[in-house]
């Protein structure tokens, strides 16, 4: 692999084309969301590139702003949406209107500065946002719920929607100890049995997996779920601390377009092929 | 605090130099604290003097309620951002109506002040120790375990009832109070309303359960006590800082 966004292999010419013909996604795509205890961890450039990596790599990707209009999507892919999931929700728009393409060629579904009246979780936003899911999965292989940070009702609702869940946290104290406060409150609420793990601003090639297997004994240690099994946590991947990152986020560009052949873009490439392997089918 | 039922005869809307001077004199306890010399300074005096007393309670010499509301609010902001955890606790006299109508209500200054001076000597000089209402108190406890909640409460309310109150030189008074605590929600801002509310709760639940006697709100689950982060950290940081990793778990137990 000569940089992060060569094609894998198997798909060499399949274009990341959104006419594709429904295979697996005749069910409705596979929605993971993207979350962190801890804000400022890197979650949303997370979100965002990894949706470039997995829709280079043929998969049909939506990437929803689940922080309702607390989120900063616009800004890290430099996007000016003229209607947004508020539109949609006060009945202004329509919701295929409001979908738009990112750079990275995936989809995206941004809040906007409105939903913040929205922050309080009542049955209608909920429903509303359930409505906005179900009508959007059938046309996507997978959705990334790029949530809000923390975990507050809207936090861990838009998770609960979600089938997998994945923590981004950096090595440092504050995050790892937000990333298991969040784990522990997923899987006691939740009953999540497991969580994905993926370590941003890494150091060292082995950190990201020291740290969660210390996690993972803090958590049998203090949390056992109704099924006596506890909450199992699967790393992931790393992503390496690395100056490009600055540089991408500075210039409001995705990594994998600013530089796809830093060690941060190959780490993001390799974690789109980990999640697609083990979370959906490959693309033909 | 005794002489300070003067401070109620004044008519804050007619409030005269001299009334304020006569005020600030009175609470700082002399006369030599306000320099009458050099007129800013003076004034500034006043000012300050002014509304130190418009924070306290005049019977009890503890926070007021409007000096309480501002505290909890900028706890809740701090336990927004820092994560921290703070404790709310709520007070209760039992039976106090019974000590009002059986000594009289000069007797009920009596034990407000008496418990008030307890209390007082249980919390710590960050704590707010204020007069809610009538009899009851509020504490709020900033950087508060949650594993010492109940002990703290426990305490408190321990303190009171080993410190029995004399009403007159032959009658001495056993008094008792209820206890309700909640913590403040982490990562999530709150209001002075809902925190209070939910340690109200606690207050009636300890109320209901016979009285003398602590409820605390049990801590929801995004707690992470002390000794999960000394286990979390403990091995992967160093006191240098970003100490040496442990060997990768050879059982695989994080995959």
């Amino acid at each position: 692999m000569s940089d992060a966004l060569s094609p894998p292999p198997t798909s060499s010419d399949a274009p990341p084309s959104p006419g594709r013909p429904p295979g697996a996604a005749a069910t409705g795509a596979r929605i993971i969301a993207i979350t962190s205890g801890k804000g400022g961890v890197g979650k949303t450039f997370v979100s965002a590139n990894l949706a470039a990596a997995l829709t280079r790599r043929g998969q049909r990707v939506l990437v929803l702003d689940a922080d309702l209009g607390l989120a900063n999507l616009d800004v890290v892919l430099n996007l000016h949406p003229k209607i947004t999931l508020h539109d949609v929700f006060t009945g202004k728009a329509l919701l295929e209107d409001a979908v738009i393409q990112a750079p990275g060629g995936f989809s995206v579904l941004l809040a906007g500065s409105g939903m913040v009246e929205y922050s309080r979780l009542t049955p209608e936003v909920r429903n509303q946002f359930l409505n906005v899911i179900q009508a959007l999965a059938p046309n996507y292989d997978v959705i990334l719920l790029d949530t809000g940070a923390g975990i507050s009702d809207v936090v861990l609702f838009s998770i609960s929607l979600a089938s997998e869940v994945l923590i981004v946290a950096t090595p440092e104290p504050t995050s790892l100890t937000d990333a298991y406060a969040a784990i522990k409150v997923l899987a006691m609420q939740q009953k999540r049995q497991h969580v994905r793990m993926v370590i941003n601003q890494a150091a060292r090639p082995g950190d990201g997996r020291a740290i969660t297997s210390q996690l993972q004994q803090v958590l049998d240690r203090f949390v056992s779920t109704e099924t006596g099994r506890g909450v199992r946590l699967i790393h992931m991947g790393d992503i390496p601390a690395d100056p490009s990152v600055r540089d991408a986020v500075m210039r409001r560009q995705l990594l994998l377009l600013n530089t796809p052949g830093c060690p941060a873009s190959l780490a993001i490439a390799q974690l789109a092929n980990k999640i697609e392997t083990t979370l959906l089918v490959p693309a033909p | 605090m005794s002489d300070s039922a003067a401070s109620h005869l004044v008519d804050l809307r007619d409030l005269r130099l001299d009334i304020a001077h006569a005020l600030v004199a009175q609470a700082a306890g002399s006369e030599a604290s306000l320099q009458r010399e050099a007129p800013s300074r003076y004034l500034q005096g006043l000012i300050d003097g002014l509304c130190e007393l418009s924070l306290k309670d005049p019977l009890t010499g503890l926070a007021n309620r409007r000096h309480f509301r501002a505290v909890l609010e900028r706890e809740i902001d701090r336990v927004t951002r820092s994560g921290e955890a703070a404790l709310l606790l709520m007070l209760d006299i039992d039976h106090f109506k019974a000590v009002n109508d059986t000594h009289g209500h000069l007797a009920g200054d009596v034990v407000l002040q008496s418990v008030a001076r307890t209390l007082s000597a249980c919390v710590r000089p960050m704590d707010t120790l204020a007069r809610y209402g009538g009899e009851e108190f509020a504490v709020v406890l900033p950087a508060c375990q949650a594993a010492f909640g109940k002990v703290v409460a426990e305490r408190i309310r321990r303190a009171v009832a080993n410190t029995p109150v004399r009403i007159s030189p032959s009658v001495e008074l056993n008094v008792t109070v209820s206890v309700g605590g909640a913590f403040a929600l982490q990562w999530i801002r709150s209001t002075t309303l809902l925190w209070t509310d939910r340690a109200d709760h606690q207050l009636y639940q300890a109320k209901s359960s016979g009285r003398n006697r602590v409820s605390i709100e049990e801590q929801p689950d995004s707690t992470v006590s002390a000794e999960e982060k000394s286990l979390l950290f403990g091995p992967l940081y160093t006191p240098s800082g970003w100490g040496d990793l442990p060997p990768l778990d050879p059982t695989g137990s994080a995959n």
